[in-house]
Parts: structure tokens; sequence; C-alpha cells
């Protein structure tokens, strides 16, 4: 759908890129790309690395080694930062901490680039206006009892996600980073959640989408990357292997994991 | 109106929407203390002498109140404030009386209160000691420091009396009306607009709400801090110019006596223990319910040693009621008794 220049050059590249906090190495050696346009779903257990390769891409943390590449650019560690992520487009959804939860929806939406004078004060009724609007048109939220003023604190899990989500959109994000959105959601909020996703795509924009439950991820993603102790070790089309064939290669990965404890203690 | 009302769009609804606007609670508790002390101190309480001496007394400590609302909000805490009040009241003192200046003196009193809390906000984020322990060392830290310039002298400026800045800060309108209440009101304003219109305002809601989410918003927590700490040691110095233009004097341990009012005053207002939510317009209020109770409980003819008691008494009880209205599972007391109890 996008003109054909910007379809062949991927938003993110990474080549060799590496993280250790002093002696603990927590990304080995992982070079990837995510194109323009696709649903990336990122897998891997608790310590594989997932949560520091996100925060490499959008400015959090700095790697050891290995270079980073956005739209073809080498990025300049010393002075990439969240706020040069975001001008760059890259956004990320973290799962729990993306919200001021005792903050209502109209600074939630606006956090860290509030629309300000040239005083630094807040135009606080042009940013409800423009929340009103992404509530109501981007992330079609129709619950009663909710308006810009509510506290993030009193919606739902999903409810916050498609805040989250509406957030990254309006502020025409090219990639959007999720951080395992559906946890410990209910399973109708799931949906909702999944169908925010769908939207990301249908909206023209990459997503990657960080997940434990490998059901989500195989419905709606269109490639699958798997991380394990800090090294990439699958990347592919999700179409390319079915439902049970991924589940068995994870396990596979698992049962390695456990043989190779016991054979280290 | 309905029996069992559910929490919105309804008569309860509205009430809970009244104490949820910017200290409409605590002016409420306000108007009921004084209402009680009309009764029980009628000499004092009925006439309008005694509300011109709290006008005249507050604004010391409600300027310092100020500045710690917004450090509470960003979860912070800053008790070096008596020393921040003592070394700008010295400098202030001592500039007048050896050179005769006021304005600079005036300047340099508010830029050595500044300087003392830029210091403290390197101390707090440069060292990563947590605030309370932090601000504490330092409240003796300046405390010492002060004494040791000063020599441990008091000094008495009678002079100061008569000066344009003595009548601009601190002169009485209309013969009658302390202009220092002016002041306190338009910093109040000020403070105001800062924390609830301001994106400086906006990063220190947001950075003692989740420090984790400002991080990844991008708020530069840091700095941030560091102009928070700088702007409350201002402050501090401001408070302690005013105390020193209306008793003309100084003394170091002038600004112990805050200590209690000021963190008081802070969260009878309101503003969350918890951080992430400060309300200005409590402050003001509460800094005068501290001061009420004091000269009230003491006109009545209740011995004045029960006013600390009081005091501590209403600081704990209101707290816990800010807590309850913030968010009730927050109290251990009060989450034990909603799971006894039978659901309706």
């Amino acid at each position: 759908m996008a003109d054909q220049s910007t379809a062949d050059q991927p938003i993110v590249s990474l080549n060799n890129v590496g993280k250790a906090y002093g002696p603990v190495v927590s990304l080995q050696d992982v070079s990837l790309e995510i194109g323009s346009n696709e649903i990336v779903g990122l897998i891997g257990d608790n310590g594989a690395g997932k949560s520091t390769l996100i925060k490499i891409m959008t400015g959090v943390e700095t790697p050891t080694t290995g270079e980073v590449f956005i739209r073809g650019e080498r990025v300049d560690f010393s002075n990439y930062s969240v706020q040069r992520a975001h001008e760059l487009r890259i956004e990320t959804v973290y799962q729990t901490s993306s919200l001021g939860t005792k903050q209502p929806l109209w600074r939630n939406f606006f956090v860290g680039r509030p629309l300000t004078n040239a005083f630094g004060f807040i135009k606080v009724r042009e940013q409800k206006r423009i929340s009103e609007q992404i509530m109501r048109e981007t992330i079609g939220f129709r619950s009663a009892g909710i308006d810009v003023n509510t506290p993030v604190g009193r919606l739902s899990g999903g409810e916050r996600q498609g805040v989250a989500i509406g957030r990254a959109m309006h502020f025409d994000s090219d990639l959007i980073v999720l951080d395992e959105p559906t946890v410990a959601l209910a399973l109708s909020e799931v949906e909702k959640v999944l169908n925010f996703i769908r939207s990301i795509k249908e909206n023209g924009r990459s997503c990657i989408y960080i997940e434990h439950n490998i059901h989500h991820v195989h419905a709606v993603c269109d490639r699958l990357i798997v991380l394990d102790r800090g090294q990439l070790v699958l990347d592919c089309e999700a179409k390319s292997m079915t439902y049970t064939e991924l589940t068995e290669f994870l396990r596979d990965l698992h049962f390695r994991g456990d043989h190779d404890t016991k054979v280290a203690s | 109106m309905q029996g069992k009302a559910s929490p919105t769009n309804s008569g309860p609804g509205l009430i809970r929407r009244f104490f949820q606007l910017d200290g409409a609670s605590i002016a409420l508790v306000f108007v009921l203390l004084i209402l009680i002390f009309m009764i029980t101190a009628p000499k004092a309480f009925l006439g309008y002498r005694v509300y011109m001496s709290f006008m005249a007394t507050v604004p010391p400590p409600l300027i310092i109140a100020l500045g710690v609302t917004l450090v509470a909000v960003a979860g912070e805490m800053d008790l070096s404030f008596p020393s921040v009040v003592a070394a700008a009241s010295f400098v202030f003192g001592i500039m007048f009386k050896q050179w005769d200046v006021t304005w600079i003196a005036f300047l340099c009193a508010i830029a050595v209160g500044a300087g003392m809390g830029l210091v403290n906000g390197l101390v707090v984020t440069l060292l990563g000691i947590p605030s309370l322990i932090a601000t504490l060392a330092m409240l003796f830290l300046w405390g010492g420091l002060v004494t040791v310039l000063s020599g441990g002298i008091q000094l008495a400026i009678p002079d100061i009396y008569g000066t344009a800045m003595h009548s601009i800060f601190v002169g009485r309108i209309g013969g009658v009306f302390p202009a220092q209440m002016i002041w306190a009101l338009l910093i109040s304003a000020f403070i105001w607009m800062l924390l609830n219109r301001h994106r400086f305002g906006e990063s220190l809601l947001f950075i003692g709400d989740n420090l984790e989410v400002a991080r990844v918003v991008g708020i530069n927590a840091t700095r941030e801090k560091i102009k928070l700490f700088t702007l409350s040691g201002t402050l501090a110095a401001m408070g302690g110019v005013l105390l020193t233009l209306e008793t003309t004097a100084y003394f170091s341990s002038q600004g112990m006596g805050y200590l209690l009012t000021v963190i008081a005053a802070v969260f009878i207002g309101g503003t969350s223990i918890f951080g992430g939510s400060g309300k200005v317009v409590g402050t003001v209020f509460a800094a005068f319910i501290v001061t009420v109770i004091e000269a009230g409980l003491v006109a009545s003819g209740i011995q004045g040693f029960w006013t600390r008691f009081f005091i501590g008494f209403v600081f704990i009880l209101s707290v816990t009621a800010n807590a309850i209205i913030e968010d009730p599972d927050k109290v251990p007391l009060v989450r034990m008794l909603r799971t006894k109890m039978p659901s309706r």
C-alpha cells in the first residue's frame, strides 16, 4: 500500500547488537529488520532479552556492541533518547507502565510532548478536545462514565491499552511497539486489544508485538521472531509455521534449556 | 434523590464531585473550625483583629508549604527548609545591617536559598539518597553552616521598619491588612498554575505517579527534580525574608518552628502522601487551619501544651481521610473492614 521506495527500506534494522549489564549478558549478536506495514511477533521466555531489545530500539537503553539503523540512517546513541525515537516516529506501549494512573486521560494522551504556549503552559482545552476525538474516532471508546477527565486508574486493562495505542497512532508513529499488551486481561478485553493491533496495520503502520501467549501472536502476526537467552533463534513468516509447529519449536527450546542447566550444574 | 444511587450522575455523585474540587473539602473544614472557635472563644474570633494577625503570621509558612507541596507531588520530601529560612534571614539581616541595602540583600537571600535548594537537588538525584533522609541531613548541614557563619549571634534590625521594602512586603494596607497576604496569594496562584497548567507541573505529577512511566514518556526526572528542589529552596528563602521583615529580627532557630506546621499544612491540604497529586488550594487553607487551631485552642482556654497534640491528631486524621478518598485499599484497616463486610 505504501509507495515502493519506503516499502523497500526497513524501518529499523539491527546489526549484531549486544547488551551487557556488567557481567550479565542480556543480548548477544542480534541482527534483524522490521519492514513497513507488518506486524512482527517477538517471543521469548522471561529474561530472553525481549525487553532489552525493545529498550534499545526505543532509546531507553544504549547497546554495548553493534549498530542500529532507522530508515537506513545509523543511530548515534550519544544523542538517541525517547524523544529522538518519537521524532523518528517510533512509539512504545509498555505492558503496565506507559500511563500515569492518577492522571486524567487528557494528560496521558499528551504526556512527554504537551501542547504548550511559548512559556510552557499547557493548552488544556485543546488537549481535551483532541483527546476526546482520539477516544471516539481512533479507538472507538463508548464506555459510559468515561470522559477525558477520568483518571486512567479507573479504566479496565484493555481500555488502557486502547488509550496507549490510540496515543501512539495520533502521534503518527510508523512503528508501534507493544510490550505484552494482553497480559492479565479478561478474555473479552484481549479480543479488544487484538483488534487494536489489527487497526495498527490497517492504518499502514508497523508493529512489534511482544507476547507470552503464542496463540495470540500466531493469530495476528505476519512474522515471528524468537529470542532465547539473548540470542535470536528464529525469524520467519508466521504463515510458514502452523500453530502446532511453533509450539513444538518453543518446547524444544525449553528442553534444550533444561538440558544445558543440568550440564552446567 | 434516588435511594441506592449509582456512584455517578446523582446526588451522592454531586457531593463527591464537590469533594474532588481542588481544596473544597479542606475549605469546609476551615469554615467549621472558625465556627467552632466563634462559639468557644467568641471574644477573639468574633473580632477582625485575630484574622489580621493570622494573615500576618501565616504567609511565611504558607509560601514554604507551597514549595513542599510540589516536592510531595513528585513523591519526594524536603525537610531542609528550616535551615534555608535561617540562612536567608541571616544573609538578609546581616547585609542590611552592614551596608544598609534592602533590595540587594533581598536578591542575595533568595539566591542563597536557591543555591541551597540546588545542592539539595543534586544530593538527592546524583547521590541517589532518598530525599527524606538527604534533606534531613541537609537540614543539619545548612543549619550548622549558618550558625558557624553567624557566630551564633542574633540580629535585630528595627531600622528596616519604615523602608520601602518593608512597606511593600509586610506593610499594613489601610493600616490593618497585612501586605504579605497579598504576596502569599500571588505566589499561591503562580504555584497553582505551575502545577496544574505548566509542563513542569505535569512532569512532577507523572514522576510522583510512576517514575517508570515518566521515564518511558521521555521526562528527564533528574533535571526536573533538581529544578524542583531549587524552587523549594527559593520559596523557603522568600518565606524567611518575609518572616525577618515582619519580626525585624534574625535568630538561628527561626525556621525550626515551621518544621511541623509546614509539613502538616501540605498533607492536611490533601496532597497525596504517595505522590502524583497535589492540592495547592488545599495547602493554602491547611496552612491557616494549623495556625487557627493553635490560636483557637489557647483562646478557648485550653492549655497551650495541648495545641501540638491536637495538630498531630488533626494531621493523622486528615492524612488518613485523604488516603481513603484517594484509594480505600491503600489503608489496611479500611481494607480489612471492607473484606469482612458482607457484600450488599
